[in-house]
């Protein structure tokens, strides 16, 4: 076990270098002007080569980039090119309310997800069966921000049960703010994590244990779990997967709802070409998804001793 | 049997059955996944002979009406045909999501071949560079080459081609694999016939399904994506309709007109609805009994 | 076969399990009877697709979602067995027990084998958790497992296939049953590891007076373990008798032709004879008596007429075959 945590560890240390010199190479292929963008159009060349002396970008990218290592390596994401705060700390403002709505989100789902899953596997080609099947296969294709905009029709605007956006100031406010966004989150991945689920727990049934447990006199229930702990794997790995889509929808739920995290950040920093934030936001949200997918592949290795011999 | 018969024998290439055709038939979901996108698909392309309006064409006197004889849908707030737009944005955004697979059908498809044939230096290389891209959260990714590249469509074809070919080098490499050590690619070997044919003949039919089964998949998430893209204003500009937008658009009248916003999403939901059922029962289908 | 000896465990009477296909309700086992008492091995043998396996989990109700019992009734130590699934199972909680086929995929693959015998006791006898354990250690030693306190901590996937058989009959053991219902236990096994099951199970039997029903295609291990034999044929019992009186000499030509089909070690220049044409499919059972395309014997009758199976004459009463022209099998 603790070789298997310490492969995919290294594994994740490789991606997320990799993660960093993508990330990297992505903006300073951008085309546009950093420099004109703060300055404006009727700038002077001479002001602009100070600017852009001054951010270090007429060096050459190998090395900025050793730089950008040595900030990191110092804790020091750079500063913002528009608002000349450092970068960090503008990230550090903002990732609560990111890391909020996707744990939220994630708890949603798998609240969701587990009892719907069992439920139309229990009672397969039965009618709760299909209409679970039904609503899984049409969910696919739901936006999630469209549908984030109809919950606030409903929940938001006609029924006052939440607020239509923001963030609000107490705790309390905070929690009610993300409710909306974190099932909106939440509704996207839900559809594909049931339907893996269920087929999961499908083909555990059939399974030839599944007849030595009941063959041992077992309760109906205790069966149940047992084929759950089984069937939960597969899909535990998917919904690593799912929380990574997760951290990157953000950006985009954070819009609908007018949320102050770092999808929001990252939108605004694009439009301005404010290189230090958008590398640091993107690192950080990559980073969060190598997080996620090694926690996962652990927890998994955890659960089903045949993965550590992958 | 000469050396030659065994080549000939070993060469058949797999022939899609006539039973295909009738379990395709016999699949429901298949028939009604078809039904719809083949209406909506029709619906777009006879969509300059059956909206009532050009979808650009503005009436500022009458800027969100609601549900009138004129306007069956209602205009929006520079007046245009609601239902013309919602037609021509069909038009658009099923247009851009299929062209949009394209690439990285093909590129992750020869990709992943070749990584779960080959194995070895080739194939850990490759799937490093899967692993560094999946670990980007994909929309993150697509809006930073949206940016990278600019906004617009030529954004979207760049964005998915990036971001969107891995999954498909995935799948098709852990089928090549399987197939990798099925008996007859071992005869084929043993033959002596040379990779490009046992890669072509043997080994693609073969996995290929997957590939098929899974764009389905992702067509819907590359429409959903479109639209997502429309609606943060980095997708299709305007003024051409597409469903995005006209989301964006409509939420600043969610109390009085919240047409405006819903009807283009049901229409991507409908849209949606079909592909996926089309996918499931190509699965059901292709699945070997 | 009515009457009911006085130490039958097991009773089963004219079980009928017929299995879904497409639309259609076929019959795949046709009003199957035999008894068996207490210390006694009964081998049910035949092909696959003969209904075997079906008889078997009809008994224990756990049939596959297309198939359904029909008909029948069960009796354990003279109580009838009810018919709903769930108060069967209830019902055969610790007086019959299954093993299957494939140890690997009849284990639960997340869970230590130890635990997965443990949870016996645990659950449905109520045992604290260190009792349990103990108890399963206990079990895994009568099984023949060596050094069994460390492998009781084991995975399936990290055991030996024979080791993951003794498990699952460790498993089936735990309920402590009078019946031991075997589904080709040793099919998926080595010869030499089949050996030593067969004799750990022939061990079990008369230490524990287990009633023991083996089903398998191998007439051979059949031999081995078995004193009572039963031959089925698309689903219906066409032979029944004493193991060695059945094969050496067999009084139905299906039983002929499966001994014919096999090499004979006593007779290693005779080549085996397969039984000519195949196995029909349910869809397509024949009229009259099933066997008759492929049988040397058969008449006109025997395209008509279904036979029963009758006792012979002259012979203990549980000798029977299912052919009407069995007199002619008896060599004079």
């Amino acid at each position: 076990m603790l070789r298997y945590t310490a492969r995919r560890l290294a594994a994740a240390f490789f991606v997320a270098f990799g993660v960093t010199v993508a990330t990297f190479l992505l903006l300073h292929l951008a085309p546009g002007d950093p420099a004109r963008v703060v300055l404006g159009e009727r700038a002077s060349p001479q002001a602009l080569a100070a600017l852009r002396h001054q951010w270090g970008l007429d060096s050459s990218l190998g090395s900025q980039f050793t730089r950008y290592l040595d900030g990191l390596a110092h804790g020091n994401l750079g500063t913002s090119f528009i608002n000349k705060t450092s970068t960090s700390s503008l990230i550090r403002d903002r990732i609560g309310v990111s890391a909020a709505l996707v744990a939220l989100a994630t708890v949603f789902a798998v609240i969701i997800t587990v009892p719907l899953a069992s439920f139309a596997a229990v009672r397969k080609d039965r009618a709760a069966d299909h209409i679970v099947r039904a609503l899984s296969v049409a969910g696919i294709g739901f936006p999630a921000f469209w549908f984030g905009i109809v919950l606030i029709e409903v929940f938001a605007l006609r029924v006052h049960a939440f607020p239509v956006g923001g963030w609000g100031s107490s705790t309390e406010t905070h929690l009610r703010s993300l409710v909306l966004p974190a099932l909106t989150a939440a509704f996207a991945i839900v559809p594909i994590l049931v339907r893996s689920l269920r087929v999961g727990m499908i083909e555990v049934f059939n399974a030839d244990f599944v007849a030595t447990l009941r063959s041992k006199g077992l309760g109906e229930r205790r069966v149940l779990a047992h084929v759950m702990r089984n069937a939960l794997i597969p899909t535990l790995t998917l919904l690593g997967i799912n929380v990574a889509y997760l951290i990157g929808s953000t950006v985009v739920i954070e819009r609908v709802f007018d949320l102050n995290g770092l999808g929001s950040l990252l939108l605004t920093a694009i439009s301005q070409r404010d290189f230090p934030v958008v590398q640091s936001v993107t690192l950080v949200l990559a980073i969060g998804v190598v997080i996620v997918n090694f926690l996962t592949d652990v927890i998994a290795a955890e659960l089903d001793p045949r993965i550590r011999l992958e | 049997m000469t050396s030659v018969d065994v080549t000939a024998a070993i060469d058949a290439a797999p022939v899609p059955t006539p039973t295909f055709w009738r379990r395709a038939q016999a699949s429901r979901s298949l028939m009604i996944g078809v039904t719809i996108v083949g209406l909506i698909v029709l619906a777009a392309i006879l969509a300059p002979v059956i909206s009532p309006y050009s979808p650009d064409q503005q009436d500022l006197y009458h800027i969100l009406g609601g549900i009138s004889s004129k306007h069956l849908l209602g205009t929006d707030d520079l007046g245009r045909d609601e239902l013309s737009r919602l037609i021509y944005g069909a038009r658009t955004d099923i247009l851009v999501g299929v062209l949009a697979i394209v690439f990285p059908f093909c590129f992750g498809t020869m990709m992943g071949t070749i990584a779960g044939y080959y194995g070895g230096r080739i194939d850990s290389v490759i799937m490093r560079v899967v692993d560094v891209v999946i670990a980007f959260p994909f929309y993150v990714l697509v809006i930073a080459l949206v940016f990278v590249v600019g906004p617009g469509i030529r954004g979207i074809f760049v964005a998915f081609a990036v971001a969107d070919w891995v999954v498909y080098a995935r799948a098709i490499r852990s089928a090549t694999l399987v197939v990798r050590e099925s008996n007859y690619v071992a005869a084929a070997q043993a033959g002596g016939l040379s990779d490009a044919r046992i890669l072509r003949r043997h080994v693609l039919p073969n996995t290929i399904a997957q590939a098929i089964v899974y764009a389905m998949s992702d067509i819907v998430l590359v429409i959903v994506a479109v639209v997502t893209l429309g609606y943060l204003g980095l997708g299709v500009q305007p003024p051409t309709a597409d469903w995005g937008s006209m989301i964006s658009a409509g939420q600043d009248y969610l109390t009085t007109n919240w047409m405006l916003s819903t009807l283009p999403g049901i229409a991507v939901v409908i849209t949606g609805l079909g592909l996926s059922l089309i996918g499931d029962g190509l699965a059901d289908v292709l699945r070997p009994e | 076969m009515s009457a009911v000896a006085v130490d039958t465990v097991l009773s089963v009477r004219d079980v009928t399990v017929s299995v879904l296909r497409g639309d259609v309700r076929y019959t795949a086992v046709d009003a199957v009877s035999f008894d068996v008492p207490a210390g006694r091995a009964l081998g049910l043998v035949g092909e696959s697709g003969s209904g075997k396996s079906l008889t078997l989990r009809a008994l224990m109700s756990l049939l596959p979602p297309a198939a359904r019992l029909e008909a029948g009734s069960v009796h354990l130590a003279g109580d009838e067995l009810p018919r709903g699934v769930k108060q069967v199972r209830r019902a055969l909680r610790g007086r019959m027990a299954m093993i299957f086929q494939d140890p690997l995929s009849a284990l639960d693959p997340v869970q230590a084998v130890g635990n997965q015998i443990a949870e016996v006791p645990r659950r449905v006898h109520g045992r604290s958790r260190r009792q349990s354990w103990e108890r399963a250690v206990e079990l895994l030693r009568l099984v023949g497992i060596p050094d069994a306190p460390r492998r009781a901590h084991a995975y399936p996937h990290e055991l030996s296939g024979g080791m993951r058989q003794r498990v699952v009959i460790a498993i089936a053991l735990a309920t402590e049953p009078s019946v031991l219902l075997c589904d080709e236990p040793t099919t998926a096994l080595d010869v030499t590891v089949q050996a030593q099951v067969l004799e750990l199970l022939d061990d079990l039997r008369s230490r524990l007076q287990l009633a023991i029903v083996f089903v398998s295609h191998d007439l051979a291990v059949i031999r081995q373990l078995c004193e009572d034999v039963c031959v089925m044929y698309t689903g219906r019992l066409v032979e029944t008798g004493r193991t060695i009186e059945v094969l050496e000499r067999p009084l139905h030509p299906y039983t002929l032709g499966l001994l014919d089909a096999i090499i004979d070690l006593d007779d290693p220049v005779g080549a085996p004879q397969p039984i000519p044409g195949a196995l029909p499919e349910l869809e397509r059972l024949p009229g009259g008596c099933t066997f008759h395309p492929r049988c040397f014997l058969a008449t006109e009758e025997c395209t008509t007429t279904v036979p029963e199976l009758s006792p012979a004459r002259g012979a203990a009463p549980d000798r029977a075959s299912a052919c009407i022209h069995r007199d002619r099998l008896i060599s004079p």
